[in-house]
């Protein structure tokens, strides 16, 4: 593989990773910090996209899409937290799986009476419709460069959020330990509602962003959803830094398992896991 | 639909009428449809099945002067499942010729069945080479494509354009490896050279690093199998790259059929071959898209296409045979000689029941899917491994 080539498959993997980190940034933290394991979050990347294509269609704006869809998303979030993650909290793991799956299964059909079960795709902002030539024979549509940036300033409000805020210091402070900080007084229930909001509002966001280049199409949560469990236990359970480093670490591994061992790709990211399960049991970050 | 008393005592009285010339068949015909009717393919399922109750409808809803009854199963696409589904159709409803399915899986496992059971079948939609090749058989028949259709005579076509040197990329399961075999067979034949194979896992939609390495190879041409959603988004990816005008794209019409609007300008100057297309310029075309609008209110398509052919050729036979099923060795020669004036263009079955048609050579220009001229005439199935050729 020529320089050239390796640099340009490092840019892909990244790009490909920073859009799974804001997937994966809000499964991390309702895990972590709720212990809940919402297998709905990839719903709502699905929802995301699909709000995206129903307003851009309208509209004719992305931006409308994003402006419009994402509190429409924190609220849908709100509501589902409210009727049934709260009852999950006191209860165990498989509780939990057969909710947020049958979560799913709703989700899945309201797509499809909602948006039906057609191929739609989202047009590209016109202001981003250009593309950056990039060595001698590819070119990279501007519209990449605008998701990974985006991806990155999400991610930096999201450490300031956490790092140097009172509610970010309730989340680090529940991550670490929940019945802790109930008995020091914190409302933990108004917290969880707001976190888990924030976190479908991401999966949304994530949705929106990717809906012009990967088209949006029925069942595309679930696939999303695996990947986020992946980075998840990558980086270690609850932490936002681990979440960014195992995304970033699962685009790599697939675009280079893609290239240098095709046959193999689809089991690479999984063998990433396995590799630092065994090295680092709790994760990058844990 | 009510039926009044008199209606009824004149249905008798012609029942009763024609009885004696009729005695075996004068039952209900019953035509199973295993097709899926929920997940990924509903939408096909339902387009071949509208497109044949459209037809029926329009015979009178008679095939041979029996009166159709439908008995319809929804294989959900999957394998797992068929063997359960197709005995529920044969042995439990006892249906007197099998239709369907889409998916290749389903496919194979009806085949099994079907060949022991001699039901007859129509294959509705299907590629998969076995069916009109390893495992056909005498009372099997298929109205839809194999896989080698769709994929060889693009390699002449790749190759009259110049494209000596291309890149193959293809969803790893057995129709993308079909399409595949058939498409280097007819392009080593013709003196290409395959640089490279890309192999996508299905349903994988992730291509960019695929998108670098073809860039880094600059072959002449790609030809590639995807479907659905996965074609949308490759077709997508691959002008976003900056590939679309530098390396020309080409494939089977799968890759933008059904998904046109998704791909938009993306999809400009791909040449695809297939056995149909939406704006074929003839007769019959013209008139099945038109009531297959009226009826469903949406566009026909191939799937449409393979439902419309599927009861004419019924139709045709059976009126040979009187609607007699039970005599199955007439029918089955009588499906044989059938001539049909398809949508497609002309349509009959080949020695090993898959149809000789034309495979035209389509292009998108100005978002539409255009004709630009026939890649191969009368194309037939090679039909590898089957024992019904000689």
């Amino acid at each position: 593989m020529s320089f050239s080539l390796f640099a340009l498959q490092v840019l892909n993997g990244v790009e490909q990773g920073l859009l799974l980190f804001l997937v994966a940034s809000g499964l991390t933290l309702v895990f972590g910090v709720l212990g809940v394991l919402n297998f709905a979050h990839g719903s709502f990347y699905m929802l995301g996209a699909y709000l995206a294509y129903w307003i851009a269609a309208r509209t004719g704006s992305l931006l409308a899409a994003v402006l419009i869809g994402v509190p429409v998303m924190a609220l849908l979030g709100l509501v589902v937290e409210r009727l049934a993650i709260a009852r999950l909290y006191k209860r165990d793991h498989l509780s939990q799986v057969l909710l947020t799956y049958g979560l799913v299964l709703l989700f899945n059909e309201l797509q499809r009476a909602l948006f039906g079960n057609d191929v739609h795709g989202v047009d590209t902002p016109t202001v981003l419709a250009f593309r950056i030539p990039l060595g001698s024979a590819q070119e990279w549509p501007a519209y990449r460069v605008f998701t990974a940036v985006a991806c990155i300033l999400v991610a930096a409000a999201m450490r300031q959020v956490i790092l140097r805020t009172r509610f970010g210091m309730r989340v680090r402070a529940g991550a670490s330990n929940a019945e802790m900080v109930e008995a020091l007084g914190i409302d933990v229930r108004k917290l969880f509602s707001v976190l888990f909001s924030a976190g479908t509002a991401l999966a949304a966001l994530a949705g929106m962003l990717a809906a012009p280049l990967t088209t949006v199409y029925p069942g595309m949560g679930e696939g999303v959803l695996v990947l986020s469990f992946v980075v998840v236990v990558i980086g270690g359970i609850g932490s936002i830094k681990g979440a960014f480093l195992g995304a970033l670490l699962v685009g790599l591994s697939d675009t280079f398992g893609k290239v240098l061992l095709p046959g193999f790709s689809s089991a690479m990211v999984y063998a990433v896991m396995a590799a630092v399960l065994l090295l680092r049991p709790r994760g990058l970050a844990g | 639909m009510s039926l009044s008393r008199r209606t009824f005592l004149g249905a008798t009285a012609a029942s009763f009428a024609a009885g004696r010339v009729f005695a075996a068949s004068k039952a209900k015909i019953r035509i199973g449809l295993l097709l899926p009717y929920s997940g990924t393919y509903a939408a096909l399922g339902n387009n071949i099945t509208d497109a044949m109750k459209l037809v029926a409808g329009k015979l009178g809803n008679k095939l041979g002067g029996r009166e159709i009854e439908w008995v319809a199963v929804d294989d959900e696409s999957d394998p797992a499942k068929a063997p359960a589904n197709v005995n529920k159709l044969i042995s439990g409803e006892k249906v007197d010729i099998l239709t369907g399915p889409v998916h290749s899986g389903v496919a194979m496992a009806m085949m099994q069945i079907v060949r022991q059971e001699k039901t007859l079948t129509i294959v509705t939609n299907a590629g998969a080479q076995a069916v009109t090749g390893q495992l056909c058989a005498p009372n099997v028949f298929r109205t839809s494509f194999s896989n080698w259709q769709t994929s060889y005579p693009c390699a002449e076509v790749m190759l009259k354009d110049g494209r000596k040197k291309a890149v193959l990329m293809f969803w790893n399961y057995s129709f993308g490896q079909e399409s595949m075999a058939a498409f280097k067979e007819g392009y080593s034949k013709g003196g290409g050279t395959i640089v490279k194979e890309i192999a996508v896992p299905f349903p994988q939609t992730e291509f960019q690093a695929n998108l670098s390495e073809i860039a880094s190879l600059k072959p002449d041409a790609v030809f590639v199998f995807f479907a659905g959603a996965g074609a949308a988004k490759f077709v997508k990816d691959y002008a976003d790259a900056g590939l679309r005008d530098k390396i020309p794209l080409y494939g089977s019409g799968f890759l933008t059929e059904g998904v046109l609007g998704a791909q938009g300008a993306a999809a400009e100057g791909i040449k695809t071959t297939l056995h149909y297309a939406d704006s074929l310029d003839n007769g019959p075309n013209k008139k099945f898209r038109a009531a297959f609008k009226e009826a469903t209110g949406r566009e026909a398509d191939v799937y449409a296409v393979a439902g419309h052919d599927t009861v004419h050729v019924l139709a045709q036979a059976l009126d040979k045979v009187q609607g007699d099923t039970s005599a199955q060795k007439e029918l089955i020669a009588a499906l044989e000689s059938v001539r049909l004036d398809s949508p497609r263009g002309p349509f009959r079955f080949s020695k090993a029941h898959n149809p000789i048609q034309n495979i035209y050579l389509r292009q998108v220009k100005g978002g539409k899917e255009t004709v630009i001229g026939i890649a191969q005439k009368e194309a037939e199935d090679p039909a590898f491994g089957c024992a019904m050729v000689k």
